[in-house]
């Protein structure tokens, strides 16, 4: 068993698609809230498999896309500094914050790096001891214990040019609200695979249970997305709420134990700033103050300063208020090659996965006529 | 961004806490991983690999017992059947 390809093997696809057909009759709609699952149902054109009143919505799940300007402001103010390298993973360097991306800065003379992690940042700083090396750090539950590794290792050697720009958030808050809000209807939620792996699923229990929702937990193969949507339908028909598992190969309800005592030992919850949600109670991750020292806002004295959101459109895609494809902006002024926002820039967000795949969709995406 | 990867491990380079760390294949390519957070995970387990750091093992069981239900789901339509979960 490898994993992997057994969930993509057409023969199965087809298979769930056509149960799926005849699953109901009744207007569903399900979101999920992970940029992971949106490519993959992008990228299979899964969505387009569906009862054709059956509708996946996308959520805030992209944590590159849900970044506020203000961080990517500061992060820009520590790549100018001539002692700082300044790293990040990829995506983050294409995201424009209120004046420009941090690749500008590049393009300015700056030393930013991307890197895989932030265990490599940590390397980084051990080989450049003259040189400040600051890691933005963003993501969900899934990344938030690599910061925490990182900084931990860090502090037991005492590393003195190694420091975190610290922009994590947890997904539940960010699902109360868009829940609460009631803008858009959401029937039932897909919860992401990979943070539950980490967090496990008392949240998602007392979230389905507030709001009366079926959340399924899903991983992001092609057949667990379509398994995840089958169970979340066939709660809906039995008027039944509560989180059912899809992902058990994955998760379990009490969560990674070890990278949970991670993140309460180094990470301290704060409220949070989220780009198309606003500032949202207790949903974001600081340093905690043991380990303030590796706090390069602390250590450049920075003021995250609330900037200017671009892209009120963006927003709304932002909360599933609004499918990429039918934004005015989609494919005319915003494209791959000039983003107005996130969404776009991210390889997680909706419309760059939109762009990417829907061109040329047909079931199974690259599959290739399966 | 949660983008995580099946590998196997192949071997344990380093006991020791967070700095734990041991050889993983993915699909014929093995790489260093941090094996902190899976602290009771060996040789020949699946673990999910996220930017470095393994954050979870994989359930072989739980794994055959889903694509079981798949196929259960397939079946039960093709018998005219509607009521698989």
């Amino acid at each position: 068993m490898r994993h992997l390809s057994e969930y993509r093997d057409a023969s199965l696809l087809r298979g769930l698609v056509a149960r799926l057909q005849g699953a109901t009759h009744r207007p569903y709609r399900i979101m999920e809230v992970c940029g992971g699952q949106t490519n993959t149902i992008v990228r299979y054109g899964l969505d387009q498999c569906l009862a054709p009143h059956v509708t996946l919505l996308h959520g805030p799940g992209c944590p590159v896309c849900v970044t506020p300007a203000s961080y990517l402001d500061a992060a820009r103010q520590l790549a100018m500094r001539p002692e700082v390298v300044l790293c990040s993973f990829g995506d983050m360097l294409r995201v424009p914050g209120s004046e420009g991306t941090l690749l500008d800065c590049k393009s300015a003379g700056a030393d930013v790096r991307t890197l895989y992690s932030p265990l490599d940042a940590l390397k980084l700083a051990r080989s450049l001891p003259d040189k400040q090396v600051v890691f933005f750090s963003i993501g969900f539950e899934t990344t938030a214990p690599l910061t925490a590794l990182a900084v931990l290792q860090a502090a037991e050697a005492s590393q003195p040019n190694f420091s975190v720009l610290c922009a994590h958030v947890t997904i539940p808050p960010a699902i109360f609200v868009i829940l609460q809000s009631a803008e858009v209807q959401i029937d039932a939620l897909l919860a992401p695979g990979h943070v539950c792996t980490v967090t496990g699923t008392q949240e998602y229990e007392r979230l389905s249970l507030e709001f009366g929702v079926p959340i399924v937990v899903t991983g992001f193969e092609p057949a667990d997305i379509l398994q995840g949507v089958w169970s979340a339908i066939r709660c809906l028909e039995d008027a039944r709420a509560g989180v059912i598992m899809q992902y058990s190969r994955a998760v379990t309800p009490e969560g990674n134990l070890q990278a949970q005592r991670l993140i309460q030992r180094v990470l301290t919850v704060t409220d949070r700033e989220w780009r198309g949600l606003g500032v949202i109670p207790s949903s974001g991750l600081n340093l905690s103050p043991q380990f303030a020292g590796y706090d390069a806002c602390r250590r450049f004295a920075l003021r995250l300063e609330s900037g200017s959101e671009p892209g009120g459109y963006c927003a709304r895609v932002l909360r599933g208020n609004l499918a990429p494809c039918d934004c005015p902006k989609f494919l005319k002024e915003c494209t791959a090659e000039h983003p107005l926002g996130a969404p776009m820039v991210s390889s997680e967000g909706a419309c760059a996965a939109y762009m990417q795949y829907s061109r040329s969709m047909h079931p199974f995406g690259d599959l290739g006529g399966a | 961004m949660c983008l995580a990867v099946p590998g196997k491990i192949v071997s344990i380079e380093s006991e020791g806490g967070i700095t734990r760390c041991g050889r993983v294949e993915f699909e014929g390519v093995v790489r260093e991983v941090n094996l902190s957070c899976v602290p009771e995970s060996a040789p020949g387990d699946y673990v999910l690999v996220h930017a470095g750091v393994a954050i979870g093992r994989l359930d072989e069981g739980e794994a055959k017992r889903t694509l079981a239900l798949l196929r259960e789901l397939i079946e039960s339509a093709r018998e005219g059947g509607h009521e698989a979960s």
